[in-house]
């Protein structure tokens, strides 16, 4: 673990005094908060409240106004996506967008190309590993637009892992999923966390959230309006108003 | 109000649908339910002509729409709220909803469904004037829903109504969809939040490889020991 000078343990992910518009709207307004090593944060909200918005301008698809982004205290705010990734963050789509007519080995693959310099080892080995992980091996030959949902939803996770991320920031992976395909899911990104790697997650199934995240930042309106470990902040009144709901405290 | 009759649906070599036969009475809620890769949405695409149909056949209001174009069926007074959203993104918030009402002729009708959307949905008419694209992902679902009411149908599809919606907001259009069957429409629903679903259902249906395995009231679809186990997770 990296340290400051002054003796304070370095976050992974830093976000520093965030701020986004869009014309009139202020979409992210002075959000801060940082990751540590291994850590599976979670972050919730209500609809346009900003949460995507901070993913974008983590990963370089949008710039901030004002504010930083830092990886492991690198400011990094205004490098271009694929250098993001490059350094280490990759991210997965609410909406999800694999090659339709490429096999699901292939579009694990793609990325994979762009590591093959720094990669030991064959590629397609690398890409068994990480279908293997995600619990895709047996569809490996399919093509990608014939995958049920549910596949689908990992297929993009193992596309994000193919770039050999230290940070998953995931959109939402669970939306649209039927019970036991959350169920599967769940299991593949607790191994996922187990095994080291620093987890940022927006989604709205809170049993998801009560479950993976040790620790979840509330966004409403652009603004970070709480912050806590899970149990704490499903009491917390501002939340409940604006996010919960009274009849639906997880 | 509805009626499929033994529908069977290819996709490419792959059977969807297999001699499904339904029907789904007038002002009643109709939820289907099943896992994904089921053909919920292969079912609600068919009955609308977005999706050919090779065997069987679809009856609407007394009438046989299965090989009628798209247009002539919406114009009928079916509607639906697609999956994954399909909203215009060039096209502003209000454009879209516009859009949801083409067919319809008289202008002071979609005035006032136009303002029981934006009051069924503020924000929407708080964005009204901005393009739809740039709506966050769960605004651009109320936008989908709203525009499959401009329609002002008689029986309204709704695949995936509360994907991506807050716990608050999941819980405001689940009442919405049961008020919106009280004032007279019909409703046929596909989700995967079963019991959401089925807790507000006349009927429910459960759809498994392009077959229906279970119907029955959606009370005692809530009770069935399978179902729970499957699809509800207690």
């Amino acid at each position: 673990m990296e340290v400051y000078n002054n003796g304070l343990k370095m976050a992974l992910l830093e976000v520093k005094g965030l701020t986004k518009r869009f014309k009139g709207l202020i979409a992210v307004k002075n959000v801060s908060f940082t990751v540590d090593e291994g850590e599976c944060v979670g972050i919730i909200g209500p609809n346009g409240a900003g949460k995507t918005t901070i993913f974008n301008l983590i990963t370089g698809f949008l710039k901030p106004e004002n504010g930083a982004v830092f990886l492991k205290g690198e400011d990094i705010t205004n490098l271009k996506p694929y250098e993001i990734v490059n350094r280490g963050i990759a991210r997965t789509f609410q909406l999800i967008c694999p090659f339709p007519n490429m096999s699901v080995m292939e579009n694990v693959l793609v990325p994979l190309y762009g590591k093959r310099k720094k990669l030991e080892g064959n590629l397609e080995e690398k890409g068994s590993e990480i279908l293997k992980l995600v619990g895709l091996s047996h569809q490996k030959d399919k093509l990608a637009r014939n995958l049920p949902h549910g596949d689908l939803k990992k297929l993009e996770i193992a596309r994000a892992l193919a770039t050999e991320p230290e940070i998953l920031l995931l959109d939402e992976p669970f939306a649209g999923l039927s019970f036991d395909e959350m169920a599967v899911l769940m299991e593949v990104i607790k191994k996922l966390h187990e095994s080291g790697l620093t987890i940022v997650i927006v989604e709205h199934v809170m049993r998801v959230i009560m479950n993976l995240s040790e620790r979840v930042i509330v966004i409403s309106e652009g603004e970070k309006i709480a912050e806590g470990k899970p149990k704490e902040v499903v009491q917390d009144k501002k939340v409940i108003e604006a996010y919960l709901g009274v009849s639906t405290i997880a | 109000m509805l009626n499929l009759e033994g529908v069977t649906v290819y996709y490419g070599g792959a059977l969807a649908l297999e001699n499904v036969s339904l029907s789904v009475e007038e002002e009643t809620l109709t939820a289907i339910i099943g896992p994904n890769g089921a053909g919920k949405t292969t079912l609600l695409r068919s009955i609308i002509g977005l999706k050919k149909i090779h065997k069987g056949s679809i009856w609407f209001a007394g009438k046989r729409i299965d090989g009628l174009s798209t247009r002539e069926i919406v114009k009928m007074g079916v509607s639906l709220c697609p999956e994954r959203r399909r909203i215009l993104p060039e096209m502003t918030v209000l454009e879209n909803l516009e859009m949801g009402a083409y067919l319809r002729k008289t202008k002071g009708e979609v005035r006032e469904d136009l303002k029981k959307v934006f009051d069924l949905f503020p924000v929407l008419e708080e964005r009204k004037g901005q393009l739809a694209g740039t709506l966050s992902g769960g605004e651009q679902q109320m936008l989908a829903i709203g525009r499959a009411l401009m329609s002002r149908p008689k029986l309204l599809m709704l695949d995936e109504p509360s994907l991506g919606l807050s716990p608050i907001m999941r819980s405001v259009v689940f009442k919405k969809i049961d008020e919106i069957r009280m004032e007279g429409v019909t409703i046929l629903l596909v989700e995967q939040d079963a019991y959401s679903a089925l807790k507000i259902a006349d009927k429910g249906l459960v759809l498994e490889n392009g077959r229906i395995v279970q119907e029955s009231s959606g009370e005692s679809l809530l009770k069935d020991e399978n179902v729970r186990r499957a699809y509800l997770g207690i």
